[in-house]
């Protein structure tokens, strides 16, 4: 027996250092940017932020460019989850509610173009929004993020919408609610995690998509979040970098990311391989 | 009333059809066509057949990147995999603290956006002042003081796949995980009682019994490392933008908006979503079986 104990304590030791190594990037960039410039020049490097100060942050956000690129972040990102939400959610009773022609292949559909890289697509989506006019806008590069995310929410509303027994909406009815009431008042709430979960997802895609928001948006002023952290290292090539506001930047833009992920993170996993795990 | 399920879909194709199908048939059409600079600036774009695919063909820079790019995908995905598969193990090795500690670990490395994610990592690797070359060179014999890790491709590719591997494993780890909590105790036992060592209760019982779940989640790993357009362009902006440092992405991005040639481009592009309907027609046939199971 102790030798079985003394096996288990080993593995653990060992999950606790790699869980230390993995999570070392995430905890230094919190740490770095709790540091003054003259600290972080330092060959050695400093492990702990103790004398540490929020002036990074104070820099990061005195950037003028911020609050344009958080104003077009927050603009593109709440217009992707609301369109998201109607469109995958009518789609979601279509394809869970009713039996029809096209069903299947419809489905396939959706699991497939969820794939299409933007790498596949970029140039032609520059030149559409190009010949419309649409290039730095805020609609332009939603249009691109409904379809982009769309699909996935679908799969995942369906779930969803799928584990409700249609009898409840149907019984309440025969109790004297309308269709609309029975729906707002039976379906709905049993939905609403489904719709929170959804949504979040559609929230972290949009709030941190890259590729098709640096075709799209070349202009400056049009810049979301992930550009505006970008420029920062893009500025490293050519002149010092004070690594600490960068760090204080790259925070503002995890924080939020991480805390909403944290609430999604169990219907993802299950919704990108679901079944195959049922065993 | 029987229309209603083609109704409901209807805004969702509608979507799809103007972000997705539109430029997918645009450039299948372009890339039959001449399209550069010329183009640009309103000249008709001349039908060439397959001359794109032709001269792409016969483009040895172009080859380069497409076996760059594969190599990348697959040496990635596989190494994800193994190392997600080994954490999901010792997941079930270890007590319940150890194991939470891990999870929570993985998780905040899940859920880092790329684009902070990829900031931390070049400050990492940082030549002068990264704590990587700085540990490193504590090691005796070992000098890494001020060692370039981008400057060269091999090491440039090095770092990125340990920063896609470092993204990706969380996911494969909890999902093999999960398949793993599902196989009985009383199969193991079994196989125990019957002298099964620990290798071959591994080998013969429980990787068969996860096999669909790691068939999908590698699928899934193949097609994502085909699109780390992010992280190779935010490492070459703190390395090197040359075409040596170059996958397909950053490649169709650079013939895009510096060639300005976008016959080649949508050639390329197509190029690369065919790859991606392959692997992702294995990805879908497998769900659906499971979905009508």
């Amino acid at each position: 027996m102790t030798r079985i104990r003394i096996a288990k304590t080993l593995w653990g030791a060992l999950a606790i250092i790699i869980a230390i190594a993995w999570v070392f990037p995430v905890y230094w960039m919190v740490n770095s940017s709790m540091l003054p410039t003259s600290t972080l020049e330092s060959f050695t490097p400093t492990f702990l932020p103790f004398g540490g100060s929020l002036d990074n942050f104070a820099a990061a956000l005195a950037d003028g460019d911020f609050y344009s690129a958080l104003g077009m972040s927050v603009a593109v990102t709440l217009i992707t989850v609301f369109f998201c939400l109607l469109f995958a959610f009518f789609a979601a009773v279509a394809i869970s509610r009713f039996r029809f022609r096209g069903r299947k292949s419809f489905i396939i559909a959706v699991l497939l173009v969820q794939m299409l890289p933007a790498e596949g697509l970029f140039i032609a989506q520059y030149k559409m929004m190009a010949s419309v006019g649409l290039l730095n806008s805020v609609i332009g590069v939603s249009i691109i993020y409904i379809a982009a995310v769309v699909p996935f929410t679908i799969w995942m509303l369906r779930g969803f919408v799928a584990g409700i027994p249609a009898d409840l909406e149907e019984a309440a009815m025969v109790d004297g609610l309308s269709r609309t009431q029975a729906f707002l008042r039976i379906t709905f709430p049993l939905l609403a995690p489904g719709l929170v979960a959804s949504g979040v997802y559609a929230f972290l895609q949009a709030w941190n998509e890259f590729t098709v928001a640096l075709v799209l948006l070349p202009a400056e002023s049009a810049q979301t979040l992930p550009l505006w952290l970008r420029g920062f290292v893009q500025a490293s090539a050519t002149r010092a970098t004070d690594w600490g506001q960068v760090m204080a930047a790259s925070t503002l833009v995890a924080v939020p990311v991480i805390i909403f992920f944290l609430i999604v993170q169990g219907r993802l996993t299950s919704g990108l391989v679901s079944g195959a795990v049922k065993g | 009333m029987k229309r209603i399920p083609q109704a409901l879909l209807l805004p969702a194709l509608l979507i799809l059809l103007v972000g997705l199908g539109y430029p997918v048939g645009w450039q299948l059409v372009t890339s039959l066509q001449e399209y550069g600079l010329a183009q640009q600036f309103g000249r008709p774009a001349p039908f060439v057949g397959f001359a794109n695919y032709l001269e792409l063909a016969s483009d040895p820079t172009l080859w380069a990147v497409v076996i760059r790019s594969i190599v990348f995908c697959v040496v990635t995905a596989t190494l994800t995999l193994v190392v997600g598969m080994a954490l999901a193990l010792l997941m079930m090795a270890v007590g319940r603290i150890p194991r939470l500690i891990l999870q929570i670990a993985l998780l905040l490395a899940w859920a880092m956006p790329v684009v902070a994610a990829m900031t931390v990592w070049i400050w990492l690797f940082d030549r002068r002042r990264g704590v990587i070359n700085y540990l490193l060179d504590l090691i005796p014999g070992v000098d890494m003081n001020r060692f370039n890790w981008l400057e060269q491709p091999s090491t440039f590719f090095i770092v990125a796949s340990i920063i896609v591997i470092w993204m990706s494993v969380p996911f494969v780890a909890f999902s093999a995980y999960a398949g793993l909590t599902q196989v009985s105790e009383e199969v193991l036992e079994a196989a125990q009682l019957d002298g099964a060592s620990g290798w071959q209760r591994l080998k013969n019982v429980i990787l068969p019994m996860i096999r669909p779940v790691i068939m999908i989640v590698f699928l899934l790993q193949l097609i994502w490392d085909l699109r780390v357009f992010t992280q190779i362009t935010m490492l070459q902006d703190a390395g090197s933008k040359s075409g040596a440092f170059d996958l397909l992405g950053t490649y169709i991005y650079k013939l895009g908006t510096r060639a300005q040639d976008f016959g080649m481009a949508s050639a390329v592009s197509i190029l690369v979503l065919a790859i991606t309907i392959a692997l992702s027609w294995f990805y879908v046939r497998s769900l659906m079986k499971e979905e009508e199971a």
